[in-house]
């Protein structure tokens, strides 16, 4: 407990202290010499141009990529649940591969699926006479990559909460909906989707916590560029600290913070309302 | 029946999509830098060479980083084990001041992002002597939250009854916890360690600034510092660097993947 609380209750606080300082590297042996700067760098940090593009490119990132992970993870869940009864654990083994994968491996090998002569991704677009652009190297394309790396991804997580959502709805609902002539598409958008709200919205918010902090995608794969078009709040504040702005950093990390921790606060109501 | 067909095949074919970067990434590591480079690409390599995995062990010392990687992942994982379940069966079956408040601090600190806490944790670490040394890579990570969550699910779902015919024994509450109780729970810290070592062996942000010298570099770190160092167009090498990286926890998680599964329906987390 001591242990817990030494190293993750006590850096709450003390980046929370830390983020009214103009604490620098320089510090870090003379910790008297720190000054209380008030709410300075939380004003210096949303008055900064390079943040606010970060803040885009995140919320970029969260608002399309969540809604494809999710699509993505119902639609193999279904596909898992109804679809596929043989082999259906070697299909769910085989989408939730990825999850347990080092990012920073899978961001190395995509940089090869996406590189624009020799990749992947481009000769199979070839097949069918596309001819894809240098996807990581485009202002337009480099952020929809990473997108399309992450649900790749990161599907087969929610998959699995959904497979148990589908799992928890007993078979009656469906038959009943097919006693009253309802439609396969029918049934799903009336009667299942409705039951499996608590679930989607579970997904929904801790794939949205996850997707607001990413960093080891633009890391590995475009350090941020091309002209900051995929630089994320959390490699914003990585690049802080690495110049030696602690400060600043941990106000751009709660910045962060009270943002998911709004969200969380919202899902909490939503599902207490139902 | 006659529709089933083309729904195992959107499965196989969202299969495809899954293992194909993994497969390239096999057969690519296993391919001359010359190779790689022809456009269009070959599937199969031609010349099927293990050059790559010679340079990875030899010039680019990642036995180095591979036993640093098991070490700390290893230490964190036992950690984990132990801690999280002590603190777990306190907060689920012991009746003390402050316990509710303290789950309460458990689930908050669930929440928070990394990079709040990285940055004080890092000047902690340093003060106290420890950056680039294993106990700064190993001891922040001693014990989770979604740990301690996970076991205090697991303690709730057991019987009282266990814990007072144990008092009635005789036995001693460490006696109880140690061999009543903990043996039941073994399905639990089976998910719990296997779950730990792979976010151990994945973790990125931390070693990436407390490992200042090579010698303590993980194996993701290494990795992401050769793809965007000089070595960034060594494709052969940084191919053959993935394969080091993933193939492990594949193995290990195809090995235990019920267990993994399990943990997540249970918690809902990853």
């Amino acid at each position: 407990m001591l242990l817990f609380l030494a190293f993750t209750a006590g850096p709450v606080l003390g980046s929370l202290g830390m983020s009214f300082t103009d604490i620098r590297q320089r510090d870090l042996r003379t910790p008297f010499s720190v000054n209380g700067v008030g709410v300075d760098n939380y004003v210096k940090a949303l008055q900064d141009e390079t943040f606010r593009k970060a803040a885009f490119n995140t919320a970029y990132f969260v608002v399309i990529g969540v809604p494809l992970t999710l699509v993505l993870a119902l639609g193999a869940a279904v596909l898992l649940d109804r679809g596929v009864k043989r082999f259906q654990a070697l299909f769910k083994v085989g989408y939730y591969l990825p999850v347990v994968t080092s990012i920073v491996a899978i961001a190395v090998i995509w940089r090869f699926v996406l590189s624009p002569d020799n990749g992947l991704l481009n000769t199979v677009l070839g097949w069918v006479g596309i001819d894809g652009p240098n996807w990581l190297a485009s202002k337009t394309w480099a952020m929809p990559s990473l997108i399309a790396m992450a649900a790749w991804r990161n599907f087969g997580s929610a998959m699995i909460i959904f497979l148990a959502g589908l799992q928890g709805i007993p078979d009656s609902v469906e038959e009943a909906g097919q006693i009253d002539g309802a439609g396969a598409w029918q049934r799903f958008r009336y009667l299942i989707l409705p039951l499996l709200r608590p679930t989607i919205l579970f997904t929904s918010v801790t794939t949205g916590i996850g997707y607001l902090q990413f960093f080891e995608e633009p890391f590995v794969m475009t350090k941020g560029g091309p002209l900051d078009s995929t630089l994320s709040v959390s490699m914003y504040t990585y690049n802080q600290f690495g110049f030696g702005n602690y400060g600043l950093a941990t106000s751009m990390a709660y910045i962060l913070f009270v943002v998911i921790a709004v969200i969380t606060f919202i899902q909490f109501r939503l599902l207490r309302e139902k | 029946m006659r529709r089933t067909w083309w729904i195992y095949l959107i499965g196989v074919l969202g299969l495809i999509a899954v293992a194909a970067p993994f497969l390239w990434m096999v057969l690519g590591s296993f391919k001359t830098q010359g190779e790689l480079l022809r456009v269009p690409p070959t599937w199969w390599p031609e010349r099927p060479t293990s050059q790559n995995y010679e340079e990875l062990f030899s010039k680019a010392n990642f036995p180095r980083y591979f036993l640093n990687s098991t070490l700390v992942a290893l230490a964190v994982t036992a950690g984990n084990l132990i801690f999280c379940s002590m603190i777990g069966y306190a907060l689920a079956k012991l009746r003390f001041k402050g316990r509710n408040a303290l789950f309460v601090v458990v689930m908050a600190t669930l929440m928070i992002p990394g990079m709040v806490t990285f940055v004080p944790l890092f000047v902690l670490v340093t003060n106290a002597g420890l950056a680039n040394s294993y106990p700064g890579l190993i001891l922040p990570f001693l014990v989770s939250p979604f740990g301690v969550f996970l076991m205090r699910q697991f303690f709730l779902g057991l019987p009282d009854d266990l814990i007072d015919a144990g008092r009635v024994d005789g036995t001693g509450e460490l006696g109880i916890f140690a061999r009543i109780m903990l043996p039941l729970t073994r399905p639990a810290l089976a998910t719990l360690g296997i779950l730990t070592f792979l976010g151990s062996w994945n973790n990125f942000l931390w070693p990436l600034v407390i490992a200042q010298t090579e010698d303590k570099y993980t194996l993701p770190v290494a990795l992401a510092l050769y793809s965007t160092g000089q070595n960034a167009q060594n494709y052969g090498l940084l191919m053959a660097g993935a394969v080091v990286v993933v193939v492990p926890v594949l193995v290990m998680f195809l090995a235990f993947q019920r267990h993994v599964t399990k943990g997540i329906a249970i918690t809902g987390l990853k």
